[in-house]
């Protein structure tokens, strides 16, 4: 695995600890290892390598988590400031 | 294709397919029906038996359409029903590409069609592997990489993403490149213009091509930063080997103008990465845009004022 890491402190990345049943599908799905489960809880070990995929958010079935997901991509940001709405990758070509 | 000449048409037709000679105890495999991934899935899963059950995702690879949301819980229980996969295999397990996490919620699909979303390893190379693992991904598996052969078979397709602005610039600096004590001229159009044109192209090279090579070994973890650094590399390199046609205006417009462009263009780089938050992207071009923007003016500036 690369070891390529991020902005610190910058993702919106939220866990409510008291709703979390332990069930692991945030630390299935999450791409970068952000969650480990410990004695039936999700904790969140590697927050700074969140991208904010909001993978862990929808998968998890009691919404213990939140996170302002979107698309790391400057075009998207730019194409959302562009068009005043949500940014997104549908800039024709690129994503 | 690398390129990404033709690829809004590089699709499939959404539906259900068979690799090899699949019965009703073979695994669901989901995916998207952009045609590469489709390619590489059907080329990794040679010689096992599988149900693919193909997405319509507009063309777009599983990860870009599960941020979008096209790769996505409606969608797959959309094809599910559509394809009457209940009367077709025994089991009800759906195994579901962990990059398409994103735009998925496994326990709504379950709710909505009654099969049991399993994701899979990030990487179709693995997914043998895994089968034979009884459905369970490693945690290697479940990791997003991004290795130096990775970020060179992007570049392509950065380049050419970046033919827009690559010709409205050009335009733009025969027209300011003319521009001198003759008030314009042609001549002067194409030498200095075509001068500055070099610079750009410069520049986009070291963004767009050097940046995301030496991405691990670029100080700092901000992009545009990045880009700076490689494009002031180049732009140093540039003015060493023309110094002797180069005077002190001429050299700092080179500087300048390459580092700009060089920032800008790694900048847009963190939409091909693997390990960038739109949180953190979002931090750095407030702060990137404005000093790339005066950096090119200085550049200009210089560039402009050696006409005079």
């Amino acid at each position: 695995m690369s070891n390529l890491r991020y902005l610190e402190n910058v993702v919106t990345l939220e866990l409510d600890v008291e709703k979390c049943i332990g069930c692991g599908m945030c630390a299935e799905v999450c791409p970068h290892g952000v969650f480990v489960i410990e004695e039936r809880k999700a904790r969140i070990v590697e927050r700074d390598a969140c991208i904010e995929c909001g993978a862990c958010a929808g998968n998890c079935p009691v919404e213990a988590l939140t996170v302002k997901a979107g698309v790391g991509c400057a075009s998207a940001i730019i194409n959302g400031w562009l068009t005043g709405e949500e940014p997104s990758c549908d800039c024709g070509g690129s994503c | 294709m690398r390129w990404g000449f033709g690829r809004t048409r590089y699709s499939i037709s959404a539906g259900l397919y068979a690799i090899g000679t699949p019965s009703s105890d073979s695994p669901v495999l989901v995916t998207a029906n952009y045609k590469m991934t489709f390619d590489i899935l059907r080329r990794d899963m040679h010689g096992h038996d599988a149900w693919l059950l193909v997405l319509d995702t507009k063309g777009v690879n599983v990860w870009c359409a599960a941020g979008k949301g096209t790769f996505g819980t409606d969608e797959i229980v959309r094809q599910v029903q559509k394809t009457r996969l209940q009367q077709l295999v025994n089991h009800r397990i759906l195994i579901v590409p962990q990059l398409g996490a994103p735009g998925v919620a496994a326990h709504k699909v379950s709710k909505a069609c009654g099969f049991k979303v399993v994701y899979g390893p990030v990487r179709s190379s693995d997914l043998p592997q895994f089968l034979a693992n009884g459905q369970t991904a490693t945690p290697a598996m479940r990791r997003v990489s991004f290795t130096f052969k990775e970020r060179l078979i992007l570049t392509p397709v950065e380049l050419v993403s970046m033919w827009r602005q690559t010709m409205w610039s050009v335009l733009v600096l025969f027209i300011l490149g003319g521009i001198g004590i003759h008030i314009f001229s042609f001549t002067a159009a194409f030498n200095r213009g075509g001068a500055a044109i070099l610079t750009g192209v410069l520049g986009l090279l070291a963004g767009a091509v050097l940046t995301p090579l030496l991405l691990p070994w670029l100080p700092g973890r901000i992009f545009a930063i990045k880009g700076a650094i490689a494009g002031l590399a180049v732009g140093f390199l540039g003015v060493i080997l023309l110094r002797d046609s180069l005077n002190w205006l001429n050299s700092l417009a080179l500087i300048m103008a390459v580092s700009a462009v060089s920032s800008w263009c790694a900048m847009h780089f963190t939409g091909s990465s693997t390990f960038t938050s739109p949180s953190g992207v979002e931090k750095e071009m407030r702060k990137a845009i404005p000093a790339q923007a005066a950096a090119l003016l200085v550049g200009g500036l210089c560039w402009i004022a050696t006409a005079f």
